[in-house]
Order: structure tokens, then C-alpha cells, then sequence
């Protein structure tokens, strides 16, 4: 579906970000892409996206194909169009707008009208508390519910391919989780999703292949259950001692619920 | 007492053609990120098409073609310069829209020469009267016709999905991209929307009880641009309440200018800089413009 090759990308003509990356999302898959700060996974997406432009970055060898179309040289609205859909890092929903407004400008560029309504009910029965504060503005949901919202917003524009940079910053353990499950019922319903993290955890629980980026360049890449048990895997993302570390050291004791999610 | 309502009505007619041209001035602001100081000419250049066609194809037809005619430049304008100038410096493209503006404002005087044109108004230089308060026509049916203009202004830029995108894309550009939005569009149909909102205040404001299209029409565009700023630069809602609160200060001053004689004749004209200083000084980022805040 999505099949990136031997690609450079530099930013203002000095700065290699991207050298030699290839890679290939099947169709129907999860494939996860990991790395440190710095290791080129923002720039991968933003290239794929149609962003890099916005950024002074530019492709210097290499083709992305999407679906057979070459993505080099089109600008976002145009990705969007040929159903790829980016949920950017940070979350970044408009606070100013509701989160009905949020979800409508997500589907703008989406012409289809009954596609949309669609969309819309999908992203609604995926995240009920989103219909409960449609009025409400951006900026007073919670940092996992504005995750949600983020990722409800890319799905109103129907897309093949969803994009997800980071899906985990800046959140709870608990809510990270099921953040997890979303991506995977997102995948059950059809579509493809390129899984940008630092919390490997999260996303190798999830993805069906991965790759592990490193300054720039594929280090690993393979199977995500078999990468997850890999000793470099095990030592540099997941902790010395096995799969679900991380997510062992942040259990709070005798079992106590820190907050409620009602998504 | 009479004076004063008289003054009031006057004042909030003018300020209604104020806030007309400081929407198109904030929706500029929003959807390119430019400070447009092309606003002055494009008005002149409204009012300028208007007076000359009246004569050839009559008075509602040169209406349109004329409000056409100015979303045409004001579309121009985004298209061949801003919209290639994208992501320069605010201060530069402030700079290049001086340049446009004094450009088209040489050329129009040009072609103005020392004539004066007027615009046939069909409602005339007449007044309306209730009681003893007065108000010419032409600035009744100006702040009808803006207030209507105003209101479908918000329902649009609050329903509408073009507003829905413009306020989308003010707020986070690159964010408003990757949803699919075209921000090139978006910022056309923002000059488009404030050429036509320029050209309906430049009907009015060439009507009584002010004297047909001269170079002077200009200044009174740039009376628009403190509305704009005291409300906060980027506030439709600042844009509407500066507009007002500018035409009534200056009909105010204009109308009691016999008790304001110590501060000299003819300082009407300069209220508005005076009130926009002032709320600056308590507001710096207008009264209704959103401080700049960095969330980390």
C-alpha cells in the first residue's frame, strides 16, 4: 500500500534527517516505527504527509508510492485526498474550535457527503465522549480525551492509511493502553496504520511489523513480536527485564484507579 | 440631549461602515497572516469603479460591477504576491501591502484627477427625521445594509464550513494542512470576502453628508485600521466593537468640536488614532485579540 524507497531527506540543504529509509506498510496491516529523538521518524511522516515543504525540508533521492502514486512533491490537502491522514504529534486539535467543529474541519477534505456522515457516526460510536462534549471547546477536554479528538478528526476524512506520530506523548499509562486498543479496532475495521513511538510497548503490542530507526537509518526490522523479543529491542526500548517493564513500574499500588476514562 | 442622540445615530452609522472594512482587515490578518495596508485603496478603487460606471450602465448595476471589480484586485493581490510571499516575515509582507496600496492608490489619483466624481445615490442627500434627531439617508440605509452584512458575516464564519476552515487554519496552519484544508484557498476567499465588504463601505461613505469620491475617501479607510487594532487584530468581534466604538468617538468629537475648540479645529480626525492609543496603553493586545500566550 504504502512502499517508501532508498529515501533522503535533508533540511535546508545541510541537515541529513532521512538517509537511505525503506519500507513497506502492507495492506491492512499495523506497522510501527521506532526510535529515539532525532532518529528521523517525525521527518519519515512528515515526507509521507505532504508537510515537509512547511518545514524547509526536501527529498533528495527516493521514492514513497502510495498505492502507486508517488507522494514526492504534493502538498497535504492532496495526500488527504488520496486517503492519507496524519494524526500530527502533540495531538494539536484547534482549542478555540468545539469538538463538532474540530471533527468538521476533519473532514474537509472529504467532498463526500454521505462518506462523511458516516465518518462522523463511526468516530462518534468509537468515542462516545466526544458526542457528550460536541459543544464543548477543545482546549477543556483532557489530554487523553484530546487524543481521542485527534485521532477522530483524522478519521472524518475516511482514510486508507492512518498516520500517528506519538500517539502516547504526554499520557497516562492507563490511557496509553487503550489508546493501544483504539488503533487496533481502528485496523479491524479496515484500515492501514503507520504507528510512529517512543513507547515501544505500546506499539509492538499493537503492530504487525516494525522497524527501529536509528539517526536516520533502518537498525532493525521485522516481524513486531519477534523484534519485541530481540535482545537490542529488549535493551534499548523495553527495559532489561522483559515485554511489559514499563508498564509494571508505573502500576499504582493495591490496584487504586488514578482517573476514569469513559470512552 | 437631541444633539447628542443625533451624534450617537451618526456615529454608529459611521462606525458600522468602520467595522465593515476592519472585518476584511481582521479576516486578512487571519487567513494570511498579513497586515493588509492595500484596504485604503482598495476602498478608493471600490468607490472609484462605482462613480464611473453609474454614468454608463446605471446605478445598481455599477454597484455590482463594482464591488465585483474590487474582490477582482483584492483576489489579484492574494493570488500573484501574497500567496507567493508565503511564510516571510509578517513585517515584509506588511511592507509589500504598502507598496501594492500606494501603487493603485497613485494610479487611481491619476485618473481621479481634480474632478470630483459622485456616486448617484437614487435615496439622495435627504435626511430622516424622528423628532428633532437627524440622520442623512444614505448613512440610515449604510448601517442597515451593514448590519446585515455583519450578521451573515458571523452566521458564515461561524456555521459555515469556510468559516469553519478559516478559523481552523488561524489557529494552527500546518495542523489545519494535514486535515485536508487548503490554506491558499482559504486565504483567496478571505481577500475576496473583505474586497466586497471594502467596496459596499466605499458605497456609503462617498454619500452624504461626505462629498463625493476624492483622494480624501482614503483617509477614511485608514480610519478603519485603528478599529481593527483596538479590538485585537485578530477578532471579528474586536473588529465589530472597535468599528462602532471608533465611528461614535469621531462623530462625538466632530459634532461638539464648537466645546473642543482648545484642542484646535479639525481633531475629529484624529480620535480615532487618540482612542486606539489610549486602549492600547491599558490593552495592549486590543479588547477583544488574543495575548500572545505560548502553551509549552
Amino acid at each position: 500500500m504504502l512502499s517508501i524507497d532508498a529515501l533522503h531527506v535533508t533540511y535546508g540543504g545541510a541537515v541529513q534527517a532521512v538517509r537511505g529509509v525503506s519500507m513497506e506498510v502492507p495492506d491492512g496491516k499495523v506497522v510501527a516505527v521506532l526510535g529515539s529523538n532525532g532518529a528521523g521518524k517525525t521527518t519519515l511522516l512528515r515526507t509521507i504527509s505532504g508537510t515537509l515543504r512547511l518545514h524547509r525540508g526536501k527529498v533528495d533521492a527516493g521514492t514513497v508510492r502510495f498505492d502507486g502514486t508517488d507522494l514526492v512533491g504534493r502538498d497535504a490537502a492532496q495526500a488527504v485526498r488520496l486517503g492519507l491522514v496524519q494524526v500530527p504529534e502533540g495531538r494539536r486539535i484547534f482549542g478555540r474550535l468545539t469538538v463538532e467543529e474540530n471533527l468538521r474541519a476533519g473532514g474537509m477534505g472529504n467532498k463526500d457527503k454521505t462518506a462523511k456522515a458516516k465518518a462522523q457516526d463511526r468516530v462518534y460510536d468509537m468515542f462516545p465522549v466526544l458526542k457528550e462534549r460536541s459543544s464543548q471547546r477543545g482546549a477543556l477536554l483532557s489530554g487523553g480525551e484530546q487524543q481521542m479528538l485527534a485521532i477522530g478528526r483524522a478519521l472524518m476524512a475516511s482514510p486508507k492509511l492512518l498516520l500517528l506520530d506519538e500517539p502516547s506523548l504526554g499520557l497516562a499509562p492507563r490511557i496509553i493502553g487503550q489508546i493501544g486498543e483504539v488503533i487496533a479496532e481502528i485496523n479491524r475495521q479496515g484500515t492501514s496504520v503507520l504507528l510512529v513511538e517512543q513507547n515501544a510497548t505500546m506499539a509492538l503490542g499493537v503492530a504487525d511489523l516494525a522497524y527501529v530507526l536509528d539517526v536516520g537509518e533502518v537498525s532493525l526490522s521485522g516481524d513486531a513480536r519477534e523484534l519485541a523479543r530481540t535482545d537490542e529491542v529488549q535493551r534499548l526500548y523495553l527495559g532489561h527485564d522483559g515485554g511489559d517493564a514499563g508498564e509494571q513500574r508505573v502500576r499504582v499500588a493495591s490496584g487504586k484507579k488514578l482517573s476514569r476514562w469513559t470512552a | 440631549m437631541t444633539q447628542f442622540l443625533s451624534l450617537l445615530l451618526n456615529g454608529l452609522s459611521l462606525g458600522a461602515l468602520y467595522a465593515l472594512i476592519a472585518l476584511g482587515f481582521v479576516i486578512i490578518f487571519k487567513a494570511s497572516e498579513v497586515v493588509s495596508f492595500t484596504h485604503g485603496s482598495l476602498l478608493l478603487l471600490g468607490a472609484y469603479s462605482i462613480a464611473r460606471l453609474s454614468d454608463s450602465i446605471g446605478f445598481l448595476p455599477a454597484v455590482l460591477v463594482g464591488i465585483l471589480i474590487t474582490a477582482a484586485a483584492a483576489f489579484v493581490i492574494e493570488r500573484l504576491i501574497i500567496n507567493r510571499l508565503r511564510g516571510a516575515a509578517v513585517i515584509s509582507l506588511a511592507i509589500v501591502t504598502i507598496g501594492v496600496d500606494i501603487i493603485l492608490l497613485t494610479e487611481l489619483i491619476r485618473r481621479l484627477g481634480s474632478d470630483i466624481l459622485n456616486v448617484p445615490h437614487p435615496w439622495g442627500g435627504e435626511s430622516f427625521r424622528v423628532g428633532s434627531v437627524g440622520l442623512s439617508q444614505n448613512r440610515l440605509i449604510a448601517f442597515l445594509v451593514a448590519a446585515v452584512l455583519i450578521a451573515l458575516f458571523f452566521v458564515a464564519f461561524k456555521y459555515s464550513s469556510w468559516g469553519i476552515a478559516m478559523r481552523a487554519s488561524a489557529e494552527d496552519g500546518e495542523t489545519a494542512a494535514l486535515m485536508g484544508i487548503r490554506q491558499g484557498r482559504v486565504s483567496a476567499l478571505a481577500w475576496v470576502v473583505a474586497g466586497v465588504l471594502a467596496a459596499v463601505a466605499a458605497l456609503f461613505l462617498v454619500g452624504s453628508p461626505t462629498p463625493g469620491v476624492t483622494p480624501t475617501a482614503y483617509a477614511v479607510a485608514l480610519r478603519a485600521f485603528p478599529a481593527a487594532i483596538l479590538g485585537g487584530l485578530d477578532s471579528t468581534g474586536g473588529a465589530l466593537a472597535g468599528g462602532l466604538l471608533i465611528g461614535i468617538a469621531e462623530a462625538m468629537a466632530a459634532g461638539y468640536q464648537d466645546q473642543l475648540l482648545f484642542l484646535g479645529r479639525g481633531f475629529s480626525a484624529v480620535v480615532p488614532f487618540i482612542v486606539m492609543i489610549a486602549v492600547l496603553m491599558f490593552r495592549p493586545s486590543g479588547l477583544f485579540g488574543t495575548k500572545e500566550l505560548t502553551r509549552v
